[in-house]
């Protein structure tokens, strides 16, 4: 590792050498190789000015705006107005919460599925490997809306899901799973399941199997190997999975638009019908730069709680 | 110093085969390795030492046969519940733990009420007593070794496996570990079991080798007997070099048999016959021969000589010169000239005779194959079944 090392900087000066040498004697050639750096970087800067900064700084200017007496529908004025923070936070917090909430069952319940699933794909499934990948990848093929939509069929009130919980009594006779909270959940569990497989099965297929092997020849059992090597191994992947579910969860509103009812609004719900229906700009900008500042904050603390600044 | 309730046992294996589909990698591998020993299992790589050594940690299940440590058969006991430990040839250490918790993970499993002072006594004695904080990332190749050492070493099993544990070292700290790995060894009385296809290595270090081609086991006993003494060309050409002609024996006379190679008669002590009918390979080490000039006496009084050898090849190594010497009937002959101060380099081209000691001889069947364990080149095992 270290000899490899050793020939890859010999081998940089060595290239550096002539650079310095050209510099020397044709003037003009330093100060356009001091140039190239920034002109490799401009397209990718300007898309980022365009489609980020621009847009965010809009936003934020958005959600301080007013809508001046008399004015026309979906026109507003920059008055400063950082009331609008308050008064729509008042009125949507519990719809935050909800978010939050739904977003955290998901994700919990898409980590106990991938985990044993990506353990299983990188350890156990030998020349089935690949196939079971494409699987996992396999629903991407079809539109995130569709595949919601098949989650209507599924859990429609005829269908044979609510039909047989009804007959094992874990449902009411009356008792419905679509327009209900845990149909959202469900939802919202598999559409970003994907994302949660993915990384996870990244890290353990990186786990070398002759440490599990070395502690099971330090007296470890199966499940202490797991417990001790394998999962604190693999954690780089768990968190990269969790907040690849968590995010966009937060801010999902398809499945509590499909699966959902008035009840299970989330505030990608609110923002949806605030921008397009009600043209009310400032409240919907209020919620998305609050969406972002606090999914900014909870990642921020788990990433630390976490430990794995450096992994992720 | 050896834990009374692990120690004082002796590893046997029962005729144990292990088969990979049609391959077979141990073949009906019987032995005893005595408690407290040092024993090598020498051989190129896909000679079955390996996969021999997986199968007593556990991490093989053989095909045929029992294995046995004292009176216990763990044939098929999980690697966990066994007194083994081993070194593995990639150290294996857990990366998110720093050096301490690596050493007390086995005694963590096992409820040890005095990991600290166990763990810090084991880092004393591998000499790295001020790394216990550091991650394994942060050591350099031969601090992780010491660490894989003693990690196991520090739960006092009955029998400690090293898997080619030197491979990924350089020369220098190769040679320093081994008389460091020794050291260790006879200080806490456990029994090594170490896997290697250095030979040099095995010599150096082990009370007991046995030496394994093809999945059985050539020849075992210790370094001395292996190297005076081999029974086949297998094992004469690993370890070492050897010198192998090829022989008939034509008479005896008193304790000796009298053989003719290529002519010449030549002596051999019977009690050096190591098979064979008639038709037999001498071997004589390099360097036991004496080469003289042509036709020059040579002291002693009962000398093997064959005459009418030519310098082909002689390279000056410092502390002896390297000869080849083509003989009359085509083959080449090694010699090593030991740097005695006496007398000159001979030349390419000079006539000389060969001489030695009848008792520095030794025979071989002459139906086995004289190349084998020739073909010594490759490095480090990379293939895993070793």
């Amino acid at each position: 590792m270290s000899a490899a090392q050793g020939i890859g900087i010999g081998e940089r000066q060595t290239l550096e050498d002539p650079q310095h040498d050209r510099g020397s004697t044709a003037p003009s050639q330093p100060g356009r190789r001091r140039l190239t750096p920034y002109l490799l970087l401009l397209p990718g800067m300007a898309w980022l000015t365009i489609f980020f900064i621009v847009p965010l700084v809009t936003l934020l200017s958005t959600s301080t705006q007013t809508r001046p007496d008399g004015a026309e529908i979906g026109v507003y004025t920059q008055t400063w107005r950082f009331a609008n923070y308050t008064d729509t936070l008042d009125e949507y917090l519990t719809v935050f919460g909800r978010s939050f909430f739904y977003a955290l069952i998901a994700t919990v319940l898409a980590l106990a599925i991938s985990y044993p699933l990506a353990y299983a794909i990188a350890f156990k499934s030998g020349r089935w490997r690949n196939l079971l990948l494409v699987l996992v990848v396999a629903p991407f093929f079809v539109s995130f809306l569709l595949r919601t939509i098949a989650w209507k069929q599924i859990l429609a009130d005829q269908a044979w899901v609510a039909d047989a919980l009804r007959t094992v009594h874990l449902l009411g006779p009356d008792g419905r799973i679509i327009n209900t909270a845990p149909a959202v959940v469900i939802g919202i569990t598999y559409n970003f399941l994907p994302f949660m497989i993915l990384p996870i099965y990244a890290s353990l297929e990186r786990v070398d199997p002759r440490l599990m092997e070395a502690a099971g020849d330090l007296y470890a059992s199966a499940l202490t190997t797991l417990r001790k090597v394998t999962i604190p191994l693999s954690l780089p992947g768990v968190v990269a999975g969790t907040l690849l579910t968590f995010i966009p969860a937060a801010g999902d509103y398809i499945n509590s638009a499909l699966l959902g009812n008035r009840d299970t609004t989330m505030v990608g719900n609110v923002i949806d019908s605030r921008f397009l229906r009600v043209v009310d700009y400032p409240t919907a900008a209020v919620l998305s730069v609050s969406l972002m500042l606090s999914i900014l904050l909870l990642v921020a603390i788990y990433i630390r709680r976490s430990g794995t600044e450096e992994l992720v | 110093m050896a834990d009374p309730e692990t120690g004082g046992r002796d590893l046997r294996l029962e005729h144990v085969s292990k088969r990979f589909g049609s391959f077979v990698a141990v073949d009906d591998l019987s032995l005893t390795i005595p408690s407290g020993s040092f024993f090598a299992l020498l051989g190129p790589s896909g000679c079955g030492k390996t996969t021999t050594l997986r199968m007593v940690a556990g991490l093989e299940e053989p095909t045929d046969g029992t294995i046995l440590i004292g009176d216990d058969d763990v044939t098929h006991a999980r690697p966990y519940k066994r007194p083994v430990n081993t070194v593995f040839q990639s150290y294996a250490l857990f990366p998110h733990l720093d050096i301490f918790e690596n050493v007390a993970f086995g005694l963590r499993r096992r409820g040890s009420k005095k990991v600290t002072a166990e763990v810090e006594a084991a880092l004393e004695l591998v000499e790295l007593g001020g790394m216990a904080k550091r991650k394994p990332a942060q050591l350099s190749g031969g601090q992780q070794q010491r660490v894989a050492l003693a990690r196991a070493i520090v739960n006092r099993p009955a029998v400690l496996l090293l898997d080619e544990p030197l491979g990924a070292l350089d020369l220098k700290l190769r040679r320093q570990m081994q008389i460091e790995l020794k050291r260790i060894q006879i200080e806490v009385g456990l029994t090594f079991v170490h896997v290697t296809h250095d030979q040099e290595e095995a010599m150096t270090m082990a009370d007991t080798i046995a030496v394994m081609n093809s999945g059985r086991i050539e020849q075992m006993g210790g370094p001395t007997e292996l190297y005076e003494s081999p029974t086949t060309t297998f094992v004469a050409n690993f370890l070492g070099q050897s010198n192998l002609i090829r022989a008939t024996v034509s008479g005896s006379d008193g304790d000796d048999l009298v053989l003719e190679v290529h002519g010449q008669k030549v002596a051999l002590p019977s009690a050096l016959r190591n098979g064979g009918e008639s038709d037999l390979h001498i071997g004589v080490r390099p360097e036991k021969i004496q080469l003289v000039p042509e036709g020059a006496a040579v002291e002693g009084a009962r000398r093997n000589v064959l005459p009418g050898g030519v310098v082909s090849d002689a390279s000056f190594t410092g502390v002896s010169t390297q000869y080849l010497v083509r003989m009359p009937w085509g083959q080449e002959l090694m010699v090593f000239a030991q740097n005695l101060g006496t007398g000159g380099l001979l030349r390419r081209g000079t006539t000389v005779d060969l001489h030695w000691d009848p008792a520095h001889t030794f025979a071989l069947d002459g139906r086995l194959d004289v190349n084998a364990g020739v073909d010594r080149t490759e490095g480090v095992a990379s293939v895993p079944v070793g």
